[in-house]
């Protein structure tokens, strides 16, 4: 990809991520956090685009093992996100 | 599948991020904002089965090594998050955050394994990076576990010379990855991840206790940047895009954290480099205390006019929020004023409390927060802190050089009377005697937060 065209993407990312968690109360810090955290899972994408490639048993050992966290930190950090926000539910009322 | 149409699905899958990082900030739409996430998570994961072979049909590569992995991924992942105590979901964050580093870091080495003499510079910089921040990340996070999970002392543990040792590692961690970069071969990125990993445990060991929740967050972001930096090395937008919206809005949320505390970032991480390991005041002579029954605390809570409740980690210990909620309750049927004073980061993690008492079913109106709480103390009759300890110490207003030095507090000590619920006269998670404990106008009740409390409802009743 053009380099120019990733800058692009990299800076506006920058400025979205900035903006939409600008102002948050402290009551939800730790599920934004926790969110976060599971949107970064995503390596998981990576993850499986590299075990395609991997040519030797090296390769894909450590892409099998890049596999398993992955997906422990994206399944797990929504799942765990969505049982901490599940207790807010009583407030609504 | 079309590489245009696998593009265009990759893109809708980071407008999800965006949306579910939206709804995340706020506690309306919290709930489906993570939702958003997970669909857009899922939908990427799916889509790149198609990824391999852009045009044609054909599966990708070791397939089922890689469908095997990912089911062990998922037997070992939602157990845990089902499963995990409320107490102890901080600790888990931050190993899944761990994980996550780990993983950027394993996929930039296959990936540079895999690429051989055929990677450009930028590409060979980029892995670079992403092994040292993914490594640092994943080391530093186990580290904040042990912390969290009290298997190590929750003080800062701080060595001798201990900054020259992580100057020194920090230069070793810079300097192997210009040889990387230079040389290129295997041996050099992998003492390069040792070193990493190394400096990852050295950066977060001077980290006192309270602000390990703003180091996870740290970290966080920093495993965002390395899936940013991994984006760019497999040429894929959507690791671009969601690494970077989790890294920026990351280092927000951090800043955030650290303002809540009342610190400032760069001290947090850097404070324990140059104090001195803190005497903990008054520690190892024996000062009177004066424990009372629950029925003083009956009898103290029946003639107050406003009484304030100050909860902590030790209520969520005890799992006593249905029984604090039925005291309050009484006392308020009683014709007694009653608000729950909520530090920000009482508890192990910032809004643990108003997770635990809307659980409770705690009415919204009944918390109130620190600013709207604390000129009402001195009209408080009494105060009854519930397991918390370093959130209501005065050391933080009054001791310059304590570790918690300019953290606002609750500050109790201008009520009439203190009741303080406490397992043992164990200091807080900070580690930091409180001498509020001796004050001739606190009452100390020891025992496990729920056990006492039931005490103290059943004394009220026969009153």
């Amino acid at each position: 990809m053009e380099p120019m065209a990733i800058v692009s993407i990299f800076v506006l990312a920058v400025f979205v991520g900035f903006e939409v968690v600008s102002k948050v109360s402290s009551t939800l810090h730790t599920p934004l956090m926790s969110g976060a955290n599971a949107i970064h899972g995503v390596i998981l994408v990576g993850a499986i685009i590299v075990a395609d490639h991997s040519s030797t048993n090296l390769e894909l050992g450590l892409a099998v093992a890049a596999i398993i966290l992955a997906t422990i930190n994206m399944v797990g950090g929504f799942v765990v996100t969505d049982r901490m926000l599940e207790m807010f539910k009583g407030k609504k009322k | 599948m079309s590489r245009t149409l696998y593009d265009l699905i990759g893109l809708a899958a980071g407008v999800a991020f965006i949306l579910a990082l939206k709804g995340l900030s706020h506690p309306k739409t919290a709930r489906r904002g993570n939702l958003i996430g997970a669909f857009g998570a899922t939908l990427a994961t799916l889509v790149v089965f198609f990824y391999a072979n852009p045009g044609s049909s054909l599966p990708l590569n070791n397939l089922a090594w890689i469908l095997g992995a990912m089911l062990v991924g998922l037997t070992v992942g939602v157990p845990a998050a089902r499963k995990v105590q409320m107490t102890q979901m901080p600790q888990l964050v931050a190993l899944f955050n761990g994980v996550g580093g780990g993983a950027a870091a394993l996929v930039a080495i296959v990936e540079y394994l895999h690429l051989g003499a055929e990677a450009t510079t930028a590409e060979v910089v980029f892995t670079v990076f992403t092994v040292i921040v993914g490594c640092v990340s994943f080391s530093g996070s186990v580290i904040t576990f042990l912390k969290l999970q009290e298997l190590m002392t929750t003080r800062p543990v701080i060595f001798p010379a201990g900054r020259f040792i992580i100057a020194a590692t920090l230069a070793s961690v810079i300097g192997v990855g210009g040889w990387v970069v230079t040389a290129l071969g295997t041996t050099p990125l992998l003492v390069l991840a040792a070193l990493s990993l190394l400096f990852g445990v050295l950066f977060v060991l001077p980290v006192g206790g309270a602000d390990v929740p703003i180091v996870i967050s740290l970290l966080n972001a920093f495993t965002g940047l390395t899936v940013a930096a991994s984006g760019y090395v497999l040429d894929s937008v959507l690791l671009i895009i969601a690494g970077t919206l989790v890294g920026a809005s990351g280092t927000i949320l951090t800043r955030l954290m650290a303002e809540a505390m009342g610190r400032s970032l760069f001290g947090t991480l850097f404070g324990a480099f140059t104090a001195k390991p803190q005497e903990a005041t008054g520690s190892g002579e024996e000062r009177p205390v004066r424990s009372g029954s629950p029925d003083d605390v009956a009898i103290l809570l029946n003639y107050a006019r406003r009484v304030v409740i100050v909860p902590g980690f030790g209520l969520a210990v005890a799992q006593a929020q249905h029984t604090v909620r039925e005291l309050a309750d009484m006392m308020i049927a009683k014709g007694i004023d009653v608000a729950y004073g909520i530090h920000p980061v009482a508890g192990r993690m910032p809004g643990h409390m108003n997770v635990l008492l809307a659980e409770a079913n705690v009415p919204y109106e009944q918390l109130a927060e620190m600013d709207e709480v604390n000129p009402t103390f001195g009209q408080t009759d009494v105060a009854i802190v519930i397991g918390a300890n370093d959130v209501v110490n005065p050391a933080a207003q009054t001791s310059p050089g304590c570790p918690i030095y300019g953290m606002p507090i609750l500050e109790v000590n201008q009520a009439a009377n203190i009741i303080f619920l406490k397992r043992s006269m164990r200091p807080g998670f900070a580690g930091i005697e409180n001498e509020l404990l001796y004050d001739p106008k606190t009452m100390l009740l020891f025992g496990d937060a729920k056990a006492s409390l039931t005490k103290v409802v059943s004394a009220l009743k026969a009153l």
